[in-house]
């Protein structure tokens, strides 16, 4: 299983990507709200791309509230 | 439907409701292609009434104030009438706010009971002021197994066998607390009666009867007005069923309509913009030949369709389209926000007829809907049967500041007596929306009053409530006014916000200026954001207590300058 870390930085990698922004510009930290400039439609599309990849399933009601990629790639490791 | 006037209270009502139709089918709830759950209204009545007499055993009773925090599911709309049946005031917050939002409107509610989902508690308890929650009685669904619930119970395990006490409220009694707006600076918490609700429905359910077998789409928050009532309260007293989705992704929302075979659906303007342009964007991709054919159809169906709805026609018609929406849509309403004529029209023309309504939570939701017979998507429509609407001070043109009156209008604003009578003067509510009437009384919406904007996702937005997010800017003094309120337009879209920053000289600030409003512009909610700013060289005016004059630096901004002054981000 991947660590937290190797999960952080794919889900910066898949973020990168996805909104076309260069990878050394994110940390995870950062809201990607924010960061990405992106509204909530934006943010969900996002989430379907990443639960491609992880082959994971991300209930939305379970990402109310979680803002920034850390506590995102956390969720995400937790149910790997 | 249940004639309502027979009833005192949303308890009362749902509770009849309950009864009439037992094996109807009352609620559905699917994640994504799974099904969660499927219950007639004996099986809700069955699982709400245990958890209405273990609220009642924890001291909730006639009056008591108690919170939901949600998204949109079942155990929403079970919990809301437990807490109905046992004579309780429904306080529905916002999911979407943040944990110290909620913590702030749980304070200024005073709710004594909380039901809440386990990770929007979670997000709660890990706030640095959750130590000041007053709330006493917290009730999480769905918490895992081995979960911290720092103190709250478990939803699932909150019930008691024992036959609870119906609790008796009158009309005149307080149903609900809704929060329009206010969460960063002055809370503006609507309070409710149980006669704003009853008489609403009653006015809605006699323009749009649902009836049992109707399969209504839940997605806006169900805490917010329109779904409240159009999601809720409105299929209940019905017998029709409301359908929730735990998830809010366009391709399972899409799937939903063919899947539940969807009678209508209530959404923001930004939504129904978004399918405009799918449905244009798949019809521009026809070849030719198919393109041409589709065009004659619609324009075949517009012309059957001139007068009024003619659903049989239209499906016949424009089939694939129609498909697409489940082969059972009826109409689709649009609220929240104002939406383009053009949209609406583009949608009546594909034999969709949106109702396309105006309206505010102080009004207990909806104040015009446009009419259907003929369709007319130039206008927000009639008022409500029961509701009265007036123009007040209006200029030449007739355009002048939208008044309503009538039995929905809430009684006041929680705790702030000057800010009711500020709203509601002489017994009419003022909206602060400008408009005009129309010969034939349709409602025409052309601005705003009101220093507020209201985006397209049916936001609304007060530029006090973002102020803080640019404190100890490199400026003397700043104000966020909706630029609409300094240059007045007519117009109800493309509404933005400006930051007026007074500094010394306006050409040396401006570039180092602008770096820094971007970098807080930036750190808002995307909804938030400012649209522009302007450099004002002149002290704000202030009344004797140092709060800024906004209504008189407005003034002066728009004698000095026009919107071009305003240097777009």
């Amino acid at each position: 299983m991947p660590s937290l870390q190797e999960v952080t930085d794919e889900v910066l990698q898949l973020a990168a990507g996805h909104f076309k922004v260069p990878r050394a510009e994110l940390a995870p930290g950062d809201d990607f709200f924010k960061k990405l400039g992106i509204d909530s439609l934006q943010a969900l599309a996002l989430l379907s791309r990443i639960e491609n990849h992880f082959h994971i399933e991300l209930p939305d009601y379970e990402l109310q509230g979680v803002t920034d990629f850390r506590t995102l790639a956390a969720r995400i490791h937790a149910r790997l | 439907m249940l004639d309502l006037p027979e009833y005192s209270s949303l308890g009362a009502a749902l509770r009849a409701a309950l009864e009439r139709w037992p094996n109807e089918i009352c609620l559905i709830e699917a994640d994504r292609e799974r099904e969660n759950c499927r219950l007639t209204y004996r099986q809700f009545k069955e699982k709400a009434l245990p958890l209405a007499r273990t609220l009642q055993d924890a001291g909730l009773g006639a009056g008591t104030r108690a919170a939901i925090i949600m998204t949109n599911q079942s155990k929403w709309l079970i919990s809301a009438y437990a807490i109905f049946y046992g004579g309780g005031v429904l306080v529905p917050l916002d999911y979407k706010l943040t944990a110290r939002e909620h913590l702030q409107l749980l304070a200024h509610s005073k709710a004594e009971f909380l039901v809440v989902e386990y990770h929007l508690w979670r997000a709660i308890t890990q706030d640095s002021s959750f130590a000041s929650l007053q709330t006493k009685t917290v009730i999480v669904t769905e918490a895992p197994a081995n979960a911290e619930l720092c103190g709250a119970k478990r939803w699932e395990e909150f019930r008691s066998e024992r036959e609870p006490a119906f609790v008796e409220r009158q009309r005149g009694d307080w149903a609900c607390i809704v929060y329009s707006s206010g969460t960063g600076g002055r809370p503006k918490g609507c309070v409710m009666t149980h006669e704003n609700y009853l008489e609403q429905c009653q006015s809605l359910a006699s323009l749009f009867p649902f009836w049992p077998g109707v399969r209504y789409l839940s997605i806006l928050p169900t805490n917010h007005a329109i779904d409240f009532m159009i999601g809720f309260i409105g299929p209940f007293i019905c017998g029709a069923t409301v359908v929730h989705l735990r998830t809010l992704r366009p391709e399972f929302i899409r799937e939903a309509f063919t899947r539940y075979h969807i009678t209508y659906i209530t959404v923001v303007p930004m939504i129904l913009k978004n399918l405009e342009r799918g449905l244009r964007d798949r019809f521009a991709a026809l070849p030719p030949k198919k393109r041409k054919v589709l065009d004659r159809l619609i324009g075949t169906n517009r012309a059957l369709t001139r007068g009024r709805p003619r659903l049989w026609i239209s499906r016949l018609l424009l089939r694939s389209v129609h498909q697409a929406f489940g082969g059972e849509l009826r109409a689709m309403f649009v609220g929240g926000a104002f939406t383009e004529p053009a949209t609406l029209q583009f949608l009546y023309d594909l034999g969709v007829p949106v109702g396309n309504g105006y309206g505010l939570t102080e009004a207990g939701t909806v104040i015009t809907v446009n009419d259907f017979k003929p369709f007319r998507a130039d206008t927000v429509g009639k008022a409500l049967p029961g509701t009265e609407v007036r123009i007040v001070n209006p200029g030449e043109d007739g355009v002048g500041e939208v008044a309503a009156r009538g039995k929905t209008i809430m009684s006041h604003y929680l705790d702030d007596p000057e800010m009711t009578a500020a709203t509601i003067v002489d017994g009419w509510l003022m909206t602060g929306d400008l408009g005009k009437l129309d010969a034939g009384g349709h409602l025409h919406l052309l601005g705003r009053k009101k220093n507020m904007i209201v985006t397209e996702g049916g936001k609304n937005v007060y530029p006090e409530d973002i102020e803080n997010a640019f404190d100890s800017l490199n400026v003397k003094e700043f104000c966020v006014f909706a630029a609409n309120f300094i240059w007045p337009q007519r117009t109800m879209t493309g509404e933005q916000l400006v930051f007026v920053a007074r500094v010394d000289d306006a050409a040396k600030d401006a570039n180092d200026l602008c770096f820094q409003i971007v970098e807080r512009n930036r750190q808002l909610p995307d909804f938030k954001r400012i649209g522009g700013y302007l450099l004002w060289t002149r002290d704000f005016p202030r009344t004797a207590s140092m709060k800024i004059k906004r209504e008189a630096l407005a003034e002066e901004i728009r004698a000095e300058t026009d919107r071009s002054a305003m240097i777009l981000l």
